[in-house]
């Protein structure tokens, strides 16, 4: 594996100008939000950068993430971004499999101890180990002897940033977030279900370049998941108007009106869909008729129904609710009656009192 | 790893709406029944005139002031409407909220522009603070306000100023903020049945059989 920079003569390659590569680097400075100066000095360092060494963990995961990350607009510089790094284990991606695999997991760790970055999809089941094994070593183990040496790692997908779809009620496997297990080393979450293939390799340049980027109280880059969706929707005026699709079909939807009401969870979910967009900033969820899901969110899963909307109540007010009306009409009839008894309990014991009864205690 | 204030969020919109609701249906029934278990003596006299009529009109003639008593006390009546409308068109008319009532009643509507709901809620703000300085600065009201009436100002303000918070994201989490706005709101829920908000439901009746009694002895109400 070569720790020479690689960057340039992969660009040249591949038949990219330096003209492209600086507007690159320049919507890469913008997107991960550092001052516009700093994207000569983003050229250079990705230039310079050295080929660190990946080792790309997946576990309980759809390969949904790999897939997004794969599709990345080829051949394009956050794919050759990706490309530079030497990605020396992924078991998705790599020719070998079984132990001649994980013989090219540890002669990585052993030669890069302290200096590799592993890069984890996919949640950990610590219920029974044995749910998800990779040649027949348990993810926990995996987990625990890959970050050992690891300069930092990545959590790729809502999975491995917060446990995710496996993790969802009852949880049967006893899934975990990496952060659950891995407590001594920098983890960068890249919620999404999947990310963004630019999110992903912006972040990698920003460890390639500058080192961890600053991160929110959930772990994610605040450079990509410091804005809600619905604050820079396309169809936030309708929502400020009061404009609404009421169902996939009817003529709001039509109109492109706001997806609030069947259920879009844009206000709680911060992610840069709305602007980044996918497939080379074609569309995003929302663009396309659907409601986001909420899924860079913990817990999105069971947050309330995809299709309720926020402001409508997640339990079980019906039951709890006729419930309510039974039995607080039978307090109201049980508290009148007992008023009623007193009524007449203190009529009863009214004493009537005439002048000379007065007198008399006077 | 867990989003806390989405948690929070979740069990606004979870448990803490079913308690409640429970609550606030639970109390007004029980209050509501109560009162018309309790009953009235049957009056015996021939009615001179229409009870109902009187009664029914009634309901209607008292959301309205009597003549010359809004300069007597301008901040109390025209404060009063302020709030009391920009409450409802806040309440009723933010697309949210309307969500919240169809996802409960079945009941729908078109939602207003975000800039009337929002002008609505200031004005209804306003005024609450315009009806606090009137109940601390005239010492008659000053002396009959209970504990009870400021805590029913303190939960009247809550939802407005925290929804308002919420939407604009003036500070604080917007998803925070948001679960704390349910949370207020269901705050009001709960003391509802238990405190003079309880006029929301009863100034029916209170009107009604004040305007009864009134018809029933001929005299207009």
């Amino acid at each position: 594996m070569a720790e020479r920079p690689v960057l340039a003569e992969a660009l040249k390659a591949h038949g990219i100008s330096r003209r492209g590569f600086l507007k690159y680097c320049a919507s890469l400075t913008s997107l991960m939000a550092l001052p516009p100066a700093l994207a000569p000095k983003v050229a250079h360092a990705l230039e310079n950068a050295a080929r660190p060494s990946v080792i790309w963990l997946s576990f309980q995961e759809c390969t949904g993430c790999t897939e997004s990350i794969t599709r990345s607009h080829a051949p394009t510089i956050e794919d050759l971004i990706f490309n530079t790094v030497s990605l020396d284990y992924h078991h998705t991606l790599q020719a070998a499999s079984g132990h001649a695999a994980e013989e090219a997991r540890m002669k990585a760790m052993e030669e890069h101890y302290g200096k590799y970055l592993v890069i984890v999809d996919g949640s950990i089941p610590v219920g029974n180990p044995a749910y998800s094994c990779i040649a027949g070593i348990s993810n926990l183990d995996m987990l625990k002897e890959t970050a050992a040496g690891a300069a930092a790692i990545v959590a790729v997908g809502t999975c491995a940033a917060y446990g995710g779809i496996p993790h969802a009620d009852p949880n049967p496997t006893g899934a975990v977030a990496v952060s659950e297990i891995i407590k001594d080393k920098p983890i960068i979450n890249v919620p999404g279900c999947p990310p963004i293939p630019i999110v992903m390799t912006s972040v990698l340049a920003h460890f390639l370049t500058f080192g961890l980027p600053e991160l929110d109280e959930l772990g994610r880059p605040k450079a990509f998941f410091g804005e809600t969706i619905h604050d820079r929707c396309y169809r936030r005026p309708f929502y400020d108007q009061g404009k609404f699709a009421e169902a996939f079909d009817d003529e709001g939807a039509r109109l492109g009106w706001c997806l609030y009401k069947l259920g879009c969870k844009g206000p709680t979910t911060k992610s840069v869909c709305a602007t980044v967009k996918w497939n080379d900033g074609t569309s995003f969820p929302i663009q396309s008729g659907h409601p986001c899901l909420g899924c860079t969110e913990p817990d999105f899963w069971d947050n309330g129904g995809f299709y309720k909307p926020l402001s409508m109540p997640a339990g079980d007010y019906r039951k709890l609710g006729l419930a309510a009306v039974a039995g607080g009409a039978a307090l109201g009839v049980a508290g009148g009656a007992i008023a009623r008894a007193t009524k007449s309990k203190a009529a009863a014991a009214h004493e009537t009192v005439d002048a000379h009864d007065l007198e008399k205690k006077s | 790893m867990n989003n806390p204030y989405f948690d929070l969020l979740m069990w606004a919109r979870g448990p803490g709406f079913d308690i409640a609701l429970t609550i606030m249906v639970g109390g007004i029934l029980l209050r509501v029944v109560e009162i018309l278990v309790l009953g009235r003596k049957r009056d015996l006299a021939t009615a001179k005139g229409s009870p109902v009529g009187q009664g029914v009109k009634t309901i209607f003639t008292r959301s309205f002031p009597r003549k010359g008593l809004v300069p007597f006390a301008p901040i109390t009546y025209i404060g009063g409407y302020i709030f009391h409308i920009g409450f409802a068109i806040a309440f009723l008319f933010l697309g949210a909220h309307i969500a919240l009532i169809d996802g409960l009643l079945g009941l729908s509507w078109p939602a207003a522009n975000r800039a009337i709901v929002e002008s609505a809620t200031a004005l209804a703000v306003i005024a609450l603070f315009a009806l606090l300085y009137t109940r601390i600065t005239d010492p008659v009201r000053r002396a009959l306000s209970t504990f009870g009436d400021y805590l029913v100002w303190l939960l009247s303000l809550l939802p407005l100023v925290l929804g308002y918070v919420a939407v604009n994201k003036l500070f604080g989490d917007p998803t925070l903020m948001m679960a704390l706005h349910i949370l207020s709101a269901e705050a009001l829920m709960v003391a509802f049945p238990f405190t003079k908000l309880m006029h929301a439901v009863t100034f029916l009746m209170a009107r009604y059989y004040n305007g009864s009694i009134q018809g029933r002895k001929g005299a207009e109400s």
